[in-house]
C-alpha cells in the first residue's frame, strides 16, 4: 500500500520537519497551514530545495542543494547519524533488516564529500542530521523535487532509509509523506489506476487477488502487469501500442519533450479523449467524449495526501452534451455488448468495498457522517488509521521486518556543458496549476505569465534585464520567453513553470529521461542555453 | 535488499489501532451559570460552557477557528467578584465561578456596544449583528442622524482626530475599495472585529498583509502603507472574506450581483465537495445560484481546512462557468 503515513494534524505536533523538494507554501497551501502550526509550536523546519522558495523562507535552515544531488545529501545525513551514534538502535534491531549493508553503503558519503557534491555547507548538513536524529518526533515530507527525476524511486528510498535509521515511522508525528500533486493522485492509486495493481493496491500478479476479481466480475484479467505512461510512449514508438483512451489528462502538453510526445500521439491509429475541455490533446483525437467536471458536476470520492477518502458531490448541471465519466464508461460498455446497469457512484463504491479490504469499512453513510475516513478502514466499526506502520513498534513485531534499501547518488542524466551551461528546473506557482486547463479560467492578480527566472548574477553576466525576451534552448527545442530576475535562485540555475504552454511551451525543453521503476520523467533537470535575441 | 514478497502482499494489520497520545484532562470544576450549578472542564471557556447548555451568547469577533481577541465586547458576562464584565469568549472557567449571562448590567453593556456599532457602521449585510440589535433593543438612531461621510479616513494620522460635529452620529463610511477581480473591501461595513487580521496572520494564512492602522475612532483595517491589494503582500486566499461577519469583505461576484439586484440567497444551494486542484483535499462549499457558482466557502468543522482555503480553491472555479457560454 502506498500513501502518506501521517495525518495533517500530526505535523502540528511534531518536533522536526524535513520539507524535501517541496514548495508546499505555494503548491499545498492548506497543508502548509498545518505545518506552520507546527513551526509556531516550536518544530524545527528544514527546507531542502535548490530554490530559496517561499516555503524555505519559513525554515530554520535552508539547504540549497544542487539539483539532483538529493541522494548524496540524504546518504550523508545517514552516515553522520551513524557516525555520531544517533541511530535508533532498538528500532533497527527490532523491525529492520539490512542495516549493516546500509552502513557500508553510506560510508563514503562524508560531510566533506556531500558539501562538494551538493553545495550545502558540511556544518549545515551535520546540524540537520543531529537535530532530526535527536528529535523525539520528526516527519519527512516531499513533492516532485524528489520524484521528477530519472532516479525518483531511489530518491524516495534514500529518505525512507533516514526514517528507518532514526525510528521515525510508525509512531504519532513520525513518518514519511509524499504530498500529492493532484486532488486524486492517491485515489487513482487506491482504485488500481496503476499498471500492476487492482483496486486496494492488490497486485495483479498475485493469483489469489486476481482470481477474487475475476470471480466477482465474471471475466478473466491479464495475469501480468501493464505498462506505465513512459512505457506506453515507448510502445507507441514501436507501434506495439496503437490506440489510446485518455481520460482527464493533457499529455500533449504535460509530457516532457513535447515534440516527441506530439509525434507519438499523432502516430496512433485511434485516440479517444474524454475531458471537460477540448484540450490540445483532444484536438489531436479521433473521438472526443465531453465529460462533466468530476469535482462539481458528478458524485463520487477522492482520496487526499493523508489517505482520507472524501465525497465529491454534484453541485450543478454539466453543460448540455457533457456526461458524467461513469455514465460514459457504462454507455461504452453497453455498446460493446455488456450491460452494467444504471450508472451510480455509490453502487460502484460498494462493489469496491467488497473487493478491497482497506476500503471495506467506508460506507457512504460513514463518509458523510465522519466527513471522510482514512484507509485502511477494514470494517464498519474501524475508525481508519491515523498513521501507518504502527505494527513495527509492537512487541513482538507484527509481520515482517522492513529493509533498508541502500541507494547511490546518480546526478541528472543531462550534464551541463559549455554549449548548455544552465540547469533548468520546473515547478508550480501559487495561483496556477499544471498546464493551465483549469486555472486559465480565472483572473488571478498574482499571475505573471511565463518567465525564465534567473538569479541577478546570471542576468548581469548575460547582459539581460527583467522583461527582456530571450531564447532558451535545450537539446530538444527552443522557446522564447521573458526574463524575470529572482534572487531565490543561485548562479547556474533557471526556473520555469508548465502553466502557459500555449504561450511558452516549456516542455519543448524538458527531458524525458525517466525513472525505470516509476516511469517519471526528469522534469526537474534539463540543460539549457540562454541567448539574447539578435 | 528488500524482500520482493513485501511488494506483492501487504504486511499484516497492526494488533492495536494507531492512536494519538492521550492528553491529561484537568479535573472538572464546579461553576454556577444563571443559577444552574454544573461541572465543566477548566480547559473550556465560559462561552463554550454557555453554548453547551443552550445559552445563546452573542458574539461578533469570536470564531471557532480563530484565537479569541476580546475586541467586540458583545459576549461579556457578569462574574461575581469581578469589577468589570468579562469576555465569555476567552475567559476560561475556574472553580467556584458564579456567572450571570443576562443580568441588567450585561444587557445594558451589550446594548451600548451594539448601539455604537449600529450608529457608526453600515450593518446592511450583517444579519447576525442586526438580530442582536433587535434582541437587546438597541436604538442606534438616538445618537442622531449619520454624519456626512468623512472620506479621508485612510489618510488620518494617529492622534489627529477631527472634532465631531455633535448632533450627528459619526460613521466609518468611506468609499468601497475595488482594486482586483476577486474581492472587494467596503470598510463602511467594518466593525473592527479583527478576524480578517487573524485569518491573514498566525491563525491561518500567515501572510500578514493587513492589520489595524490608526487609533481610536480613526482605526481601520489597512494594507501596509494603505497600498491597493495588488501591491500588497496579499495572496488572495480569501480567508479574510471567510471570517468577515458583516460583509465588509465580499466576493466580487457577490458584490456585483448585489449591485445588480440579482443576489438571491434563498435561491442558492450549498453543496460540499472536494477541491479539484492539489492533493490536500480541501472541502469546498459551493454556493450555486442559477447553475452558477457565486461563492466558495469551507466548513470550519472539517479537519483538513478548518474553514480556510487558498486562491485556487476559493476563486479557481471559473473554468466550469465559462462553459455555459458555449453553443448548446
Amino acid at each position: 500500500m502506498g500513501g502518506g503515513t501521517n495525518s495533517y494534524q500530526e505535523i502540528e505536533e511534531t518536533d522536526a520537519i524535513l520539507l524535501w523538494g517541496s514548495n508546499a507554501r505555494e503548491t499545498h497551501p492548506i497543508f502548509f497551514h498545518h505545518l506552520l502550526k507546527g513551526v509556531h509550536s516550536g518544530a524545527k523546519l528544514y527546507a531542502i530545495d535548490p530554490r530559496r522558495t517561499s516555503s524555505a523562507q519559513w525554515a530554520d535552515s535552508w539547504l540549497g542543494l544542487d539539483i539532483g544531488s538529493d541522494i548524496a545529501l540524504a546518504n550523508a545525513v545517514g552516515r553522520e547519524i551513524i557516525a555520531a551514534g544517533l541511530q535508533h538502535k532498538e528500532f533497527i534491531g527490532h523491525a529492520t533488516t539490512g542495516f549493516e549493508e546500509y552502513k557500508r553503503a553510506v560510508e563514503p558519503y562524508t560531510l566533506e564529500y556531500a558539501e562538494r557534491e551538493t553545495g550545502v555547507p558540511a556544518n549545515v548538513i551535520r546540524e540537520m542530521a543531529h537535530t532530526y536524529a535527536k528529535a523525539k518526533t520528526g516527519m519527512i515530507c516531499w513533492t516532485l523535487g524528489i520524484t521528477e527525476h530519472h532516479n525518483a524511486v531511489d530518491n524516495v528510498l534514500s529518505l525512507v532509509n533516514l526514517a528507518l535509521l532514526t525510528g521515525k515511522v510508525g509512531r504519532y508525528a513520525c513518518g514519511l509523506n509524499p504530498l500529492r500533486g493532484q486532488n486524486n493522485v492517491q485515489g487513482g492509486g487506491d482504485m488500481g489506476a496503476l499498471p500492476d495493481r487492482l483496486p486496494g493496491f492488490q497486485h495483479v500478479e498475485v493469483d489469489e487477488y486476481r482470481q477474487k476479481f475475476e470471480k466477482h466480475w465474471g471475466t478473466t484479467i491479464p495475469p501480468k502487469r501493464g505498462k506505465n505512461l513512459t512505457q506506453m510512449f515507448e510502445a507507441m514508438a514501436t507501434k506495439e501500442l496503437r490506440g489510446l483512451y485518455v481520460i482527464g489528462e493533457n499529455p500533449l502538453q504535460s509530457e516532457a519533450d513535447q515534440h516527441h510526445a506530439k509525434r507519438m500521439l499523432e502516430g496512433l491509429d485511434l485516440m479517444i479523449v474524454q475531458d471537460i475541455f477540448l484540450t490540445r490533446t483532444a484536438e489531436l483525437a479521433h473521438v472526443v467524449l465531453p465529460a462533466a467536471a468530476a469535482w462539481c458536476e458528478s458524485e463520487g470520492t477522492v482520496t487526499n495526501s493523508e489517505r482520507r477518502v472524501q465525497r465529491v458531490r454534484k453541485a450543478m448541471e454539466p453543460p448540455k452534451g457533457a456526461r458524467d465519466d461513469i455514465g460514459i464508461l457504462f454507455e461504452l460498455a453497453k455498446r460493446m455488448g455488456r450491460d452494467w446497469g444504471v450508472p451510480n457512484a455509490e453502487t460502484i463504491w460498494n462493489e469496491l468495498r467488497v473487493l478491497s479490504p482497506v476500503h471495506a469499512g467506508m460506507s457512504y453513510a460513514r463518509l458523510e457522517a465522519a466527513k471522510g475516513l482514512q484507509w485502511p478502514c477494514y470494517d464498519e466499526a474501524h475508525p481508519g488509521e491515523l498513521f501507518l506502520h504502527s505494527r513495527l513498534w509492537e512487541q513482538p513485531l507484527t509481520g515482517p521486518r522492513v529493509a533498508f534499501n541502500p541507494v547511490e547518488h546518480d546526478p541528472p542524466v543531462e550534464k551541463l556543458t559549455p554549449e548548455y551551461p544552465f540547469r533548468l528546473t520546473t515547478g508550480r506557482r501559487l495561483s496556477d496549476y499544471n498546464t493551465g486547463v483549469q486555472t486559465a479560467g480565472y483572473d488571478s492578480p498574482l499571475r505573471r505569465r511565463e518567465s525564465l527566472d534567473l538569479c541577478p548574477e546570471d542576468a548581469e553576466r548575460l547582459g539581460v534585464c527583467e522583461g527582456e525576451v530571450v531564447s532558451v534552448s535545450s537539446r530538444r527545442g527552443t522557446v522564447d520567453v521573458a526574463v524575470r530576475v529572482d534572487d531565490s535562485l543561485r548562479p547556474g540555475m533557471t526556473f520555469m513553470t508548465l502553466h502557459f504552454q500555449d504561450e511558452v511551451a516549456t516542455n519543448f525543453l524538458t527531458i524525458d529521461a525517466t525513472d525505470p521503476k516509476s516511469g517519471t520523467a526528469e522534469f526537474k533537470a534539463a540543460a539549457v542555453r540562454v541567448e539574447r535575441r539578435g | 535488499m528488500s524482500d520482493e514478497s513485501y511488494w506483492f502482499k501487504p504486511p499484516p494489520r497492526a494488533r492495536e489501532l494507531p492512536m494519538a497520545p492521550v492528553r491529561d484532562e484537568p479535573p472538572p470544576v464546579e461553576i454556577t451559570i444563571d443559577g444552574r450549578v454544573l461541572f465543566a472542564s477548566s480547559n473550556a471557556t465560559i462561552l463554550e460552557v454557555c453554548r453547551s447548555i443552550g445559552i445563546d451568547t452573542p458574539t461578533l469577533c469570536y470564531l471557532e477557528n480563530l484565537t479569541p481577541v476580546n475586541v467586540c465586547r458583545v459576549c461579556v458576562v457578569e462574574l461575581a467578584g469581578s469589577r468589570t464584565l468579562v469576555p465569555a469568549c476567552s475567559r476560561r472557567v475556574e472553580a467556584g465561578m458564579v456567572i450571570l449571562t443576562d443580568s441588567p448590567r450585561v444587557r445594558l453593556s451589550r446594548r451600548m456596544v451594539l448601539e455604537f456599532l449600529g450608529s457608526s457602521v453600515d450593518l446592511s449585510t450583517a444579519p447576525q449583528a442586526k438580530g442582536y440589535l433587535a434582541r437587546y433593543e438597541a436604538a442606534p438612531t438616538r445618537y442622531g442622524p449619520p454624519a456626512p461621510p468623512a472620506n479621508a479616513r485612510d489618510a488620518r494620522e494617529p492622534g489627529h482626530h477631527h472634532a465631531p460635529e455633535g448632533n450627528t452620529s459619526e460613521t466609518v463610511a468611506q468609499p468601497t475599495k475595488i482594486d482586483n477581480d476577486l474581492y472587494v473591501r467596503d470598510y463602511s461595513k467594518c466593525i473592527l472585529c479583527f478576524k480578517c487580521v487573524e485569518a491573514c496572520g498566525t491563525d491561518a494564512q500567515n501572510t500578514f498583509a493587513i492589520t489595524v492602522a490608526g487609533r481610536g475612532f480613526d482605526a481601520r483595517i489597512s494594507t501596509e502603507l494603505n497600498v491597493p491589494l495588488p501591491d500588497s503582500a496579499c495572496v488572495y486566499c480569501g480567508n479574510c472574506i471567510g471570517v468577515c461577519p458583516t460583509g465588509a469583505l465580499m466576493f466580487k461576484s457577490e458584490y456585483d450581483m448585489r449591485k445588480a439586484g440579482t443576489w438571491n440567497e434563498p435561491a442558492q444551494t450549498q453543496t460540499d465537495t472536494i477541491c479539484s486542484y492539489c492533493g490536500v483535499g480541501c472541502t469546498l462549499t459551493l454556493h450555486v445560484q442559477d447553475n452558477t457558482i457565486v461563492k466558495v466557502t469551507s466548513p470550519m468543522d472539517v479537519s483538513v481546512t478548518q474553514g480556510h482555503l487558498c486562491i485556487k480553491g476559493r476563486f479557481g472555479f471559473e473554468h466550469v462557468q465559462n462553459r455555459h457560454d458555449e453553443p448548446k
